[in-house]
């Protein structure tokens, strides 16, 4: 058989950033598009942690002794932060799902567009969905008084971590909605992981609280050390002292749910079906 | 099967013994095409027999086995990026965001193809148009009927002006209207001299718009040649009429079985009979009359007729086109390639 003569068309490496750039934007532009579209996914979004801030700042939060300026809804809420980061990826595995099942991965992977523009382009557009999400919690945190004790930077530094944190998860979430591929098993137990992760934590009580065994997990899960470094950063003053050691730890453990999800997740990806 | 036509043209698609298994299902199994530039191959089959798996194969979605597949010239495993500029890909909606408009939905695959923003909303506004949803262009494409649908998708996929288009099974589910007016839309975009791939599990589809048409059961082309080519395979005219009583069906089939030229075929659940006749057309009739009469077997609708690929499909098979579908058609699965991966899925 004599060979094919195809236009062997290697485009370099600048051409390829640039396009990957372009497709991942309009990727993103797309998801947000959808996003802004049906108010009730903002909503959705939002209810949830708004609930959680209401019930643990008024019913729960009288009987939770803690010892942070400000009393207990300052303890509250960088906890409730990370939890909504961390809930606002159910969205990233339940549309990858989604549209893993319908052929849409399909069909863009079909076009001649960067393959991976697909994946960050999700991801992209689930970040800023959920950085405009934590914006919303925190007026409301502010609402029913919660106060940023440390200056603006920390502040803008907390949300950023909670941010970087969300997207950490979120990763992990893209692998479970893409290996899992279908809707209803990722909505029922796809992301059941995440309920113990966010409440055997120091998000809504002391850790010290909890009985032995159970403060030997809380104590050196990736979600306390960034609850706990997220507190400090907001707080200040006598948690000070707990910022390096919590935020170098959660650091650690973000960089190696990026080293272990990121691939996990491309692969399933590539191999979606 | 010749690489190169008459007019030493190369084809828009060449296939040579391309094989796929998952597992231990073996999708394809050594499967060969060609498809002359401008024209429209049906890949007839029914669910699980490897028509998607083979469409995926060619439009890079999945890497074969074995075997070789050229697209436009390029090799679909080496230059896999160069085929996926010279295609397209459409079948059950899937690249419609419901959410968004259909004129959104058509510019963000206009700028996902490289084509400035103007160029886009031109490009978008001109397929709205000849896929008649200009009416309906500024709605969410969840207002959209099933056929609306699935135009746009099919409007979605020619964004990219491609000299090849792939439909997988593109009016699975649809109603009988929507169904021809894809059909028209389909004539319409061959006569423009589009390269078409089109699966179908529809035999009057395959015979409406193919030109050759491709029977794969199993993974293997069991049978390939025009619609014409095909039917003359049945043997001649076919002679059908209704059983009521279903009970005898299969006295039916014993009756006739000598006027007939090959084995007659009897759907239990219609009640349907069917035997290829050859050329002896009327005198087959009357004796089929007779033969009937004399079984005292009663019949609706006896009549002669031109064989319809589901003959062919009974002729190469022994089993009828849709004889494997547990529940039916796929009406509530979207998904273009539910049957070969969830085989896949399952095995692996």
């Amino acid at each position: 058989m004599t060979a094919i003569t195809g236009s062997a068309w290697a485009p370099g490496l600048g051409y390829r950033i640039r396009w990957g750039l372009s497709d991942t934007l309009t990727l993103t532009r797309r998801s947000l598009l959808v996003w802004f579209r049906v108010p009730a996914y903002i909503f959705f979004s939002v209810i949830q942690p708004v609930i959680f801030v209401l019930l643990f700042r008024f019913v729960f939060g009288g009987a939770i002794p803690v010892s942070v300026p400000g009393g207990y809804v300052n303890f509250l809420m960088p906890g409730i932060i990370a939890q909504t980061a961390a809930f606002a990826t159910f969205g990233t595995a339940i549309v990858l799902a989604q549209e893993l099942k319908k052929g849409t991965i399909d069909r863009l992977k079909s076009m001649p567009i960067a393959r991976s523009a697909v994946l960050t382009g999700r991801l992209t557009a689930d970040t800023i969905r959920m950085f405009v999400t934590i914006l919303i919690i925190v007026a409301v945190g502010y609402a029913v008084g919660f106060r940023f004790l440390n200056g603006f930077g920390p502040a803008v530094t907390m949300v950023v971590l909670a941010t970087v944190f969300g997207v950490a998860i979120a990763c992990i979430s893209a692998f479970t909605g893409l290996a899992i591929g279908d809707e209803e098993s990722v909505q029922s137990f796809g992301l059941i992981w995440l309920f113990p992760l966010t409440f055997v934590s120091s998000a809504f009580v002391p850790i010290a609280t909890m009985p032995g065994w159970l403060q030997a997990f809380a104590s050196h899960q990736p979600v306390t050390y960034t609850i706990n470094a997220m507190r400090a950063m907001a707080l200040g003053g006598p948690l000070e002292p707990t910022l390096w050691p919590n935020l170098w730890r959660s650091l650690v453990w973000l960089a190696g749910i990026f080293i272990v999800f990121v691939p996990l997740a491309v692969r399933a990806y590539r191999r979606a079906a | 099967m010749s690489q190169f036509n008459g007019a030493g043209e190369r084809p828009a698609i060449f296939v040579e013994g391309l094989t796929k298994s998952f597992g231990e299902v073996h999708a394809l199994r050594g499967i060969d095409l060609s498809v002359p530039r401008g024209t429209v191959l049906g890949v007839l089959g029914p669910n699980g027999a490897g028509k998607t798996t083979a469409v995926r194969i060619l439009t890079t979605l999945l890497l074969p086995d074995g075997g070789r597949a050229v697209v436009e010239g390029h090799d679909v495993v080496r230059d896999a990026a160069a085929v996926r500029r010279s295609i397209g890909l459409a079948g059950q909606s899937a690249a419609i965001e419901e959410s968004l408009t259909g004129r959104e939905n058509l510019e963000i695959i206009g700028r996902l193809y490289h084509l400035s923003r103007p160029e886009s909303r031109s490009r978008a506004g001109e397929l709205l148009e000849q896929f008649g949803l200009a009416d309906a262009a500024d709605r969410t494409a969840k207002t959209y009927s099933g056929g609306m649908q699935r135009r746009l998708d099919l409007a979605a996929s020619l964004v990219g002006r491609p000299r090849v288009l792939f439909l997988d099974e593109p009016t699975t589910g649809l109603d009988p209207r929507a169904r021809l007016g894809m059909w028209d839309i389909i004539r319409s975009l061959v006569a423009g001299g589009t390269t078409l791939l089109l699966t179908t599990q529809y035999l009057d589809e395959a015979d409406e718009l193919a030109d050759e048409i491709v029977v794969i059961d199993h993974g293997l082309v069991i049978a390939a040649g025009t619609s014409e080519e095909l039917k003359n395979r049945v043997g001649g005219d076919v002679i059908e009429f209704t059983v009521p009583d279903r009970s005898r069906a299969d006295d039916a089939v014993a009756a006739i079985k000598p006027i007939g030229e090959g084995e007659p075929h009897a759907d239990p659940e219609t009640g349907v009979v069917s035997v290829g006749v050859g050329a002896r057309g009327s005198d087959a009739l009357i004796d089929a009359v007779r033969a009937l009469d004399a079984a005292a077997i009663a019949s609706h609708g006896l009549a002669l007729r031109r064989p319809s690929l589901d003959d062919v499909f009974l002729t190469l098979t022994g089993h009828a086109a849709e004889d494997e579908q547990p529940n039916g058609r796929r009406r509530g699965s979207r998904r273009g390639q539910a049957e070969d991966t969830d085989t896949a899925r399952a095995a692996s």
